[in-house]
């Protein structure tokens, strides 16, 4: 029987600095989709309002982040600004930036569709029966749309969970990176690290997301 | 922006982009492949192969592509599995697409009425006559959106291939502005390439979706 290399997980501080690792890794993740919960709720009201220049002008912005794909992004972010602007953001910075513009059209489309999912007949029965505009919005259209867009943000957090391995492309040092290292200095006295420790990484991501999408399906199962 | 040496590495980026699209494109098939057996099986209901189906498609949406690439290419090689880096690609595709497309087969189906079912077997068709003709014309049409997003989303995940050293558009615009340094030139070529290869598939996703609208009826 080979060793598969799960001994180096107990030796020294390895698992502590795994552990760590993921931390920076959600760290990111958790400001990212902090601020794009919220800028992404009020950028969805304005596009599901607002004026024809705000909504195309949003449009754009939409469909260039939804079409490239998030590396791009982070090298625009990382590589170009310091290029164009001198600006010299650390991996950790560029990846937030990143995420929270991603985050945020992802967000805002969201709400978009949650609002217009509404039906039509939803608004007109609301105000024969005399309700005034702000009434209908809060008592009729929001508690509907809420109960599309709880389980969609949801599984929205996950995909950012997820996305943010990235970050170890532009030299973040979060987990695969410390599993990298890890695999490095034992080399000699277990060859066959590799397979452990991303066996490891690959479940302690499982064991992250994993709950959160099934809390997402179960709320998309009772309100659906 | 300088334009000679734009000119001087376009065939460079050609390669790469040829590169990601015809790995996007295998892999996607076996996607889709993979999302059909999973589908088939979990309809069919076979015991034992239903559960592991199951493990894997909560598996496969619950970790991000880039750790299954490591796993696939640098861990399963110390038990005996070797991969080239492409074929390496290929199946990490696969099993993360796998997944998605089965979920998007799934609801597919689930989304066919099941008055359909009960309509079309008592004007006397037989159960194969009502999955072929009735159930799965209905349930491909309702699938079409979500299976455009899946291929879409796929060939955005190709962009991570660089980190197992295939030589796509990342590697290669990393490459070269470490090299050069001609950082704004490659960043420039990198998002028009993205955007040759995605925009068609985005646009003609939209046209299809518009046609397969007139397939909802009686659900």
């Amino acid at each position: 029987m080979q060793s598969l290399g799960l001994e180096v997980l107990f030796k020294g501080k390895n698992f502590e600095r795994l552990m760590g690792g993921m931390w920076t890794a959600l760290r990111i993740s958790l400001i990212s989709i902090a601020i794009s919960m919220v800028l992404g709720l009020l950028l969805g009201f304005l596009m599901s309002r607002g004026n024809r220049f705000v909504r195309g002008l949003m449009r754009c912005y939409l469909e260039f982040v939804h079409i490239m794909p998030q590396m791009v992004l982070l090298f625009l972010v990382f590589f170009g600004t310091s290029k164009t602007f001198g600006w010299n953001l650390s991996g950790e910075l560029s990846s937030v930036i990143v995420f929270s513009l991603w985050g945020t059209a992802e967000m805002s489309d969201l709400v978009r569709g949650a609002v217009t999912s509404v039906p039509k007949i939803q608004y007109e029965s609301a105000m024969a029966l005399g309700m005034t505009k702000g009434q209908v919005n809060l008592h009729v259209i929001l508690p509907q749309a809420v109960r599309r867009l709880i389980p969609q943000s949801i599984n929205l957090i996950t995909r950012m969970i997820k996305t943010t391995s990235l970050v170890l492309m532009i030299g973040v040092v979060e987990i695969l990176k410390i599993a990298q290292q890890i695999i490095e200095a034992n080399r000699k006295a277990s060859p066959n690290a590799a397979f452990g420790v991303y066996l490891t990484v690959f479940l302690m991501y499982f064991l992250l997301c994993w709950p959160v999408s099934l809390l997402a399906k179960r709320l998309e199962k009772r309100w659906g | 922006m300088n334009w000679s040496y734009i000119q001087e590495v376009l065939p460079l980026f050609g390669k790469a982009a040829l590169l990601t699209v015809r790995i996007g494109l295998i892999g996607i098939l076996f996607a889709i492949l993979v999302g059909l057996l999973c589908s088939l099986i979990r309809q069919l209901k076979i015991p034992v192969l239903r559960t592991v189906v199951s493990v894997y498609i909560e598996l496969s949406r619950n970790t991000p592509l880039l750790i299954q690439l490591f796993f696939i290419y640098y861990g399963l090689p110390k038990i005996g599995i070797r991969t080239s880096a492409e074929a390496c690609g290929v199946a990490g595709l696969a099993f993360l697409g796998g997944s998605y497309m089965a979920e998007a087969f799934r609801s597919g189906l689930e989304a066919v009425g099941k008055i359909q079912h009960e309509s079309a077997l008592s004007l006397g068709l037989t159960g194969m006559q009502t999955f072929r003709y009735v159930i799965l014309p209905q349930a491909f049409a309702i699938s079409v959106p979500a299976l455009v997003a899946n291929v879409i989303f796929l060939l955005k995940e190709t962009s991570v291939f660089s980190a197992i050293s295939l030589m796509d558009l990342m590697f290669t615009a990393k490459d070269q502005i470490g090299l050069y340094y001609n950082t704004t030139e490659c960043l420039f070529l990198l998002v028009a390439f993205y955007l040759v290869i995605l925009l068609p598939v985005s646009l003609l996703g939209s046209l299809l979706e518009r046609r397969v609208r007139h397939a909802e009826f009686g659900t």
